[in-house]
């Protein structure tokens, strides 16, 4: 699946400033980033609600990017775009383009296809009511018939990468759901992971959890973006300045600012940036 | 202040005490009828009930043999045909339907039929298999019983699936899912406690069920394994001996009734404890 896909190519006609390339390789890569997701001119309805309204934005491969706004701005929409999980409600549609990888994802006929490349995981942590080993294998062999060892291998493979991997070894054949809330939000990651997409959704992924899973989550996202681009959706600002590389700002489904976290967080263009994040609102 | 207290009060201490009597009388009824079935149910057990069939009038002799297997084959007939069409039914509803006109109008007739009076179920079985076959057969009995527990099964498994959040449907396919997998391999899953649970009340319901057999599969004084011609069933035998003249008749009908009791008894203690394993997603 991943032989035949088309080369990312350079960023362009970005809204983050060129200057800003710098911060953004020394926190991260070394590479300057490419655009793996550039939507343009998004136009979201929910039936005859307008939720976003002409956003076009770029997403850079191989960097958190993060969307933070107040409860209702459209940052868990836009997310929803990316994977089509709109199309399984009827009355929800969506206007624009959204070009992955040089490819019009909104026109795709091949929707579960489009999920493999382009993961997510929710707010609330789901499992599904199967073993930890099961839920991993699950999302495998949808798309892959494996023997026992290697499927082994990569469940092993995918846990280490959530960060999961010594606190379930031994109980592999347990449960999900009889781990601890953070426990289950990195099974789903896992789970997300396993399927070997090349984005991750995440939508509020920490809302449901205590400080010191989040924290595990944070840091687990900083170790993700080495092979993976991330794009996670949170209403705690603290989150998307610690954790991310590049921050949008959503207000009343407008793109009202995005560049690079620290200058968003620093030097907000924008006056309804500012007042946001000083907390004047939301 | 105070009077309105200690109105409140009065008014308490009423409605406790009237609905403490409600329950005395609802539960002492339920006992005297356990207790009568019981007394006499025991003073007919006799082991010949189980190896023996049905003894011809004017004999002192016991048996319940062939009923018991009549009833049997009735009852695996009727779960054969009834499980598969009821879980289906439900599926669509909780998984295709929703919340659509076509799902509610469906929903709304399966509640008619859930407490269609089962006499009708039988007349209506007799008019579309036992006039056209030209005679009464095992077949339609379970066919009409078949029937009467389908609506259950809808019920049940449609709610239960409604149970599941949609979370873990949504999180199934943005692994790239196709829906059937999702519902065979996680909906079905998290819900099949309360599956189970509605098959197994379904069966309860149907087990005593007197009036369609009556139309359907009628009786058998002997013993027959033949699904295409009359069959002996308990509950027809408990409606014949106890209204015949011979005590050793009536003794059987007694006991009959106390086995069919116990029997339900036990389906019902197993779907409870099944319901209490049903984990509803929080």
């Amino acid at each position: 699946m991943t032989a035949d896909r088309p080369q990312s190519y350079p960023l362009t006609n970005i809204v983050v400033p060129v200057e800003s390339h710098r911060d953004s390789a020394e926190s991260a890569a070394i590479a300057p980033p490419q655009v793996k997701i550039a939507a343009r001119n998004l136009n979201f309805y929910y039936g005859k609600y307008h939720a976003i309204k002409d956003v076009s934005l770029e997403i850079s491969q191989n960097r958190v990017t993060a969307f933070i706004g107040p409860s209702g701005c459209g940052k868990s929409t836009l997310l929803r775009i990316f994977n089509r999980m709109y199309d399984l409600y009827p009355g929800q549609r969506v206007e624009g383009e959204v070009i992955l990888d040089g490819e019009n994802i909104l026109t795709l006929k091949n929707i579960g296809l489009l999920r493999a490349r382009v993961g997510m995981v929710f707010q609330k942590p789901t499992p599904f009511p199967m073993s930890i080993y099961e839920n991993i294998a699950f999302g495998i062999r949808l798309y892959e018939r494996i023997p026992r060892s290697e499927m082994d291998d990569r469940v092993r493979y995918t846990l280490t990468k959530a960060g999961l991997w010594d606190e379930v070894k031994d109980k592999l054949h347990q449960s999900g759901l009889g781990l601890s809330g953070g426990q289950q939000q990195r099974l789903c990651i896992a789970r997300a992971l396993a399927v070997n997409p090349e984005v991750l959704l995440l939508d509020e992924p920490c809302s449901a959890l205590d400080p010191i899973s989040t924290a595990k989550i944070e840091e687990l996202l900083f170790e993700l973006k080495s092979n993976w681009t991330v794009v996670i959706v949170t209403h705690n600002m603290q989150q998307a300045a610690r954790a991310s590389d590049f921050t949008a700002f959503l207000l009343e489904g407008k793109l009202i600012e995005y560049s690079v976290t620290s200058k968003l967080f620093t030097t907000p263009a924008d006056s309804r940036t500012e007042a946001y994040i000083t907390g004047r609102f939301g | 202040m105070i009077s309105i207290y200690a109105r409140r009060r009065s008014i308490d201490a009423t409605s406790k005490i009237l609905m403490g009597a409600a329950t005395v009388i609802g539960v002492f009824f339920l006992f005297w009828i356990l207790w009568t079935t019981l007394r006499f149910g025991v003073a007919g057990m006799h082991w010949d009930l189980f190896i023996k069939d049905t003894p011809p009038p004017g004999t002192d002799s016991f048996g319940l043999r062939n009923a018991f297997v009549g009833s049997l084959i009735l009852l695996s007939i009727s779960l054969l045909i009834g499980v598969p069409v009821g879980l289906m039914g439900g599926t669509w509803l909780a998984e295709y339907g929703f919340r659509s006109r076509t799902a509610n109008v469906v929903r709304f007739i399966n509640d008619i039929m859930l407490s269609a009076p089962s006499i009708e179920i039988g007349l209506f079985v007799y008019a579309v298999m036992v006039d056209p076959m030209g005679h009464f057969s095992g077949l339609s009995g379970s066919v009409a019983l078949a029937v009467l527990m389908i609506p259950i099964i809808v019920r049940t498994t449609d709610e239960m699936l409604s149970l599941v959040g949609s979370d873990m449907r949504e999180a199934a396919i943005a692994l790239g899912a196709p829906t059937w997998v999702v519902i065979t391999k996680v909906t079905w899953k998290a819900a099949r406690a309360g599956i189970l649970t509605g098959i197994l009340i379904g069966l309860a319901r149907i087990t005593g069920e007197t009036a369609p057999l009556l139309f359907t599969a009628l009786n058998n004084q002997f013993f027959s394994k033949d699904i295409f011609h009359p069959i002996a069933n308990i509950p027809v035998v408990i409606f014949q001996f106890a209204l015949s003249p011979y005590s050793n008749w009536q003794q059987m009908a007694w006991a009959a009734a106390f086995i069919t009791v116990l029997f339900v008894l036990v389906l019902s203690l197993v779907a409870r404890w099944f319901l209490g394993k049903v984990q509803v997603p929080k």
